[in-house]
């Protein structure tokens, strides 16, 4: 008897799942590919796709060494650095001091949580833009306090070209850290019970439960939760845009920005070449949870 | 053996709690005070949106008007300058919802078939493609930007709707496929086999028996998605075409007006316009939008 | 003078009572059973005891110190968890030390406390290792290790055994009554295996919706249940019960008459509606059911073998009953065969309260 073609079999659902595969196959492994690969070359507004074409315009290195030598670009990095290490930070802390107040019990959680995580629910545009009218000197916070008495407070941060990034942070905190609590809050309640109530019966106060037994419980949703949080961090864009524009001046430009305007405007390859290098500042902060999920696997 | 002192308080029955414990109170306390720091931006909205201009500048940020006025959002709506024209947001609102959704149908119906492919169906190629397109999903998206418009000019639909409707898809695959995949995979197996063994195939099975019983996991996936894609602004930007601009950049333009002076009740009013259609949906399905986050983020 | 006294015991969610007027009298060294089906209030009771819930009425006392509102770490007790609830991250000594240290005793003391523990539970090797790397007996020691460091005088035990399989249980159980005979401390011991309950306990109280429904040792619960819940809960196979009605000196179902000679009532001899219970292994049959005050000739229905007996199914009085039979008897469906049992062996329950008679 014939063997059926291994290929005919499960047809329906190998076509059912094609768009899933032609979308993995030409959108995220294909453009990877050409941005990485297109980062090596020259080209400044055309696209190119022939081996034979890439070979033409092969350049090595050259992209990246002049990445590095805009002054731009150092501060683009430099800026998402700061807002990086700051945002994921500060995230964790608010979000996990929260999700400790929210598990002690609270009556009207469910209230709090809504405030907390309403935020996350806007825009970045409208996030910016509250904030920009917040932050702005001439109106907002540093006249209210001035009003108050404290005549010579200033908060200029939006319009100082040293603080402009600052302000970046704070307003993503105000979106970002409700999403955070939610997730530590889920991660808390999948503490066994038990373990609370063997702490109590050995005398062990309630802080130090949570600092030196649920905290290290909770490593591998940390982990989880620093992943998510730093890869966004990564990409930040319509925040800055509608907040500084990246201003004043260049002062709080981020990558992102830096990349879409050289895509845009005839350096195609700068732009690959500044798109590799978030590639691989993600890949970098994929790795301890990397290390983490195949660690998981060997022990099994 | 016999109380010792007749005199001492023996204890008995409910320990006696003070109404509210200065640790309970304490606990409160700070919720509300982080409470109120989260409610201020949207408390500033509100009422910079019903102030007239002069109220602003002689007003203070904080401060409500004693004479609410809704000029400023008739103003928002249909005549504040955005870019060049100026016709208002309402425009916006309708490209917002020609884009969210057509995006919202097609990505949720690619994803569920996706992940029922996965967890039914399942065949090697696929198993591999999901792995990729989780790793994917971490891969910043400015990667994906230039590639992504030369696959929609190569298709034809650059700048156009179904540009955006793809590139929406393409992006919401990822978690969204999760989502489906480990919901379906959670449903009794029983339940799968018994149907097979009576005969029905792939597609009978996925819309009488998948999808009845997972109203709770496209609830969540629509939310996910609304909220994600009204909120977009980069990728309406770059593939709907000028013509199809959603809300948000319509928003940002707002304040990059040509006009002179910065009518500040106008954008918040603007502001909240455009939040209003994603802070519905989250106030009104408030454990869904959890449930959604933490199950695409903790998952992932 | 007694180890623990629970006086008037009252638990309420709201309006819902969960435990009501519960008295208990707990001699030192004695080892009580909690023992019930699901949702019947013993582990609720345990976490009161222990103080991890805030009672509504009455008062604990333990060791003649009255703890009725003492944190469960004052009131000089030590915990088992069913799921052992080791603290993952630390190692098996740092377990068995960290409330110690909290509670600033002195590192000598400390380590003279975890080499007793150690030497008593056979943990020594294991004192450097993390509960991930333990099997699921070693966990549960280490758990009864952490409680005995902090020489309390009364251990609890919730459910204990009910995560491990069945050898391990078997093995534990011994241990557990290797360290009681050891260690002579009181023991409440909550579960809903009736094995554990009837191996390890010097009393047994079974409990059923919040309320004890019997306290006794193991023996007089299984030989003279109080009620028909203990009678019915109590011994597998379960026992046989017959619906009928008693005139003092017999027991009338369905046209038998069953003499009632030689039991002992709890009260006066009595009449009225009552359930007959008798278990089936002492139902016997062919020569040994010849000389019993009762006996039937029955047709066999069904036969389980098992092994070391067989159970076999049959109807008297139209009501279907069990009895037991040596392994090694040759029996099958559609025998007749003579059974027959002594009342004296017997329960008889009062219809409407389902009391003992």
């Amino acid at each position: 008897m014939n063997r059926p073609n291994p290929l005919f079999r499960n047809l329906t659902s190998k076509l059912a799942a094609s768009p899933m595969i032609f979308i993995v196959l030409v959108v995220f492994i294909g453009s990877t590919a050409w941005t990485v690969a297109s980062s090596f070359t020259s080209i400044k507004t055309l696209p190119i796709f022939t081996p034979q074409e890439f070979y033409d315009n092969w350049v090595g290195w050259d992209q990246y060494v002049r990445l590095w030598n805009t002054p731009r670009w150092i501060t683009s990095i430099t800026n998402l650095a700061i807002y990086g290490v700051l945002f994921t930070g500060f995230a964790f802390i608010i979000g996990f001091l929260l999700a400790v107040l929210m598990d002690q019990k609270i009556r009207a959680e469910g209230v709090f949580r809504t405030i907390y995580l309403y935020p996350f629910a806007l825009s970045f545009i409208v996030t910016g833009k509250v904030w920009a009218w917040i932050l702005n000197p001439a109106f907002g916070l540093e006249k209210t306090v001035r009003d108050l008495g404290w005549t010579s407070f200033s908060f200029d941060w939006l319009t100082n070209r040293d603080m402009s990034i600052y302000t970046v942070v704070i307003a993503g905190l105000w979106q970002g850290s409700g999403l955070v609590m939610a997730l530590m809050l889920a991660g808390l309640r999948g503490i066994d019970d038990e373990i609370w109530r063997a702490s109590r019966v050995d005398g062990i106060p309630k802080w130090r439960t949570y600092l030196q037994i649920v905290i290290p419980m909770m490593r591998p949703v940390m982990i989880t939760i620093f992943v998510i949080v730093a890869s966004g961090s990564v990409r930040v864009y319509d925040l800055v845009l509608a907040l500084t524009q990246g201003g004043p001046g260049n002062s709080s430009q981020v990558p992102s920005m830096y990349i879409y305007e050289k895509l845009f405007v005839g350096a195609l390859a700068q732009g690959t070449a500044a798109s590799s290098v978030l590639l691989l500042a993600t890949a970098i902060i994929l790795i301890p949870w990397i290390v983490v999920e195949f660690g998981k696997k060997s022990r099994v | 053996m016999a109380m010792s002192s007749a005199t001492a308080i023996n204890p008995s029955g409910a320990k006696p709690k003070p109404l509210l414990a200065p640790g309970r109170a304490l606990i409160y306390a700070l919720l509300i005070v982080t409470s109120i720091y989260y409610l201020i931006p949207l408390y500033v909205m509100i009422i910079t949106s019903l102030k007239d201009l002069d109220q602003i500048r002689e007003g203070n940020i904080f401060i409500p008007t004693l004479n609410p006025t809704f000029a400023p959002w008739i103003k928002a709506w249909s005549s504040a300058c955005t870019g060049l024209n100026c016709t208002g947001l309402a425009p916006g609102f309708l490209n917002s919802v020609f884009i969210t959704i057509p995006s919202v149908i097609v990505s949720i119906a690619v994803a569920s078939v996706s992940g029922y492919s996965l967890a039914n169906w399942p065949f090697k190629l696929a198993e591999w493609c999901f792995t990729i397109l989780l790793v994917g999903s971490f891969i910043p998206y400015q990667v994906f930007l230039y590639p992504l418009v030369i696959i929609t000019r190569e298709m034809g639909i650059y700048s156009t709707l179904y540009a955006v409707i793809f590139v929406h898809t393409v992006f919401g695959l990822p978690i969204l496929t999760l989502l489906f995949r480990n919901y379906f995979a959670s449903l009794p197996e029983e339940l799968f086999k018994a149907a097979r063994v009576d005969g029905a195939g792939y597609w009978r099975i996925f819309f009488q028996i998948m999808v009845p019983m997972s109203l709770p996991i496209f609830t969540v996936a629509v939310i996910l998605q609304v909220t994600g894609i009204w909120n977009d602004f980069l990728f309406g930007v770059i593939y709907a075409g000028p013509t199809n601009y959603p809300m948000t950049v319509q928003l940002n333009n707002i304040v990059n007006s040509l006009q002179g002076v910065k009518e500040y009740n106008v954008e918040m009013a603007a502001t909240i316009l455009t939040g209003l259609v994603p802070l519905t949906i989250y106030f009104l399905s408030g454990k869904y939008f959890v449930r959604g986050i933490a199950a695409g983020a903790v998952k992932g | 003078m007694s180890s623990v006294f629970v006086k008037d015991l009252t638990l309420k969610f709201g309006s819902a009572k969960v435990l009501d007027q519960l008295n208990l009298d707990i001699a030192e060294g004695e080892f009580l059973v909690l023992l019930g089906a699901s949702g019947c209030g013993k582990s609720t009771l345990l976490n009161c005891i222990a103080g991890l819930l805030d009672i509504t009425e009455g008062e604990i006392h333990i060791n003649g110190k009255n703890v009725t509102w003492a944190e469960p770490s004052d009131r000089g007790i030590g915990m088992v968890f069913q799921s052992y609830a080791l603290y993952p991250q630390m190692t098996v000594e740092g377990n068995m030390t960290f409330g110690l240290r909290i509670a600033g005793m002195e590192k000598a003391e400390i380590e003279k406390r975890v080499a007793r523990a150690a030497e008593i539970l056979q943990i020594g090797p294991l004192l450097q290792r993390k509960p991930g790397a333990l099997s699921g007996g070693q966990r549960q020691r280490v758990a009864i290790g952490r409680a005995l460091v902090r020489e309390a005088n009364v251990f609890l035990f919730d459910e204990p055994l009910s995560n491990l399989d069945a050898k391990l249980r078997a093995d534990l159980r011994v241990e557990i009554k290797r360290l009681h005979v050891r260690l002579k401390n009181t023991m409440i011991y909550v579960t809903h295996d009736q094995i554990e309950a009837m191996t390890l306990a010097d009393r047994i109280a079974v409990m059923k919706s919040g309320l004890i429904q019997q306290l006794d040792t193991p023996q007089e619960i299984y030989n003279r249940p109080q009620n028909k819940y203990v009678a019915g809960f109590i011994g597998s196979p379960e026992i046989n019960f017959f619906e009928g009605a008693v005139d003092g000196e017999h027991f009338a179902t369905r046209g038998i008459q069953i003499p009632l000679t030689g039991y002992r009532f709890n009260g006066a001899r009595t009449s009225g509606p009552a359930w007959f219970g008798i278990r089936p292994e002492h139902i016997f049959s062919g020569d040994a059911a010849r000389h019993l005050p009762f006996s039937v000739e029955v047709t066999v229905e069904l036969v389980e073998p098992m092994g070391s007996d067989t159970l076999a199914w049959t109807s008297v009085a139209d009501v279907p009953i069990r009895f037991r039979m040596d392994g090694q008897a040759a029996v099958k469906h559609g025998d007749r065969i003579l059974v027959g049992f002594d009342p004296t062996r017997a329960s008889l329950f009062d219809k409407q309260s389902e009391k003992r008679l």
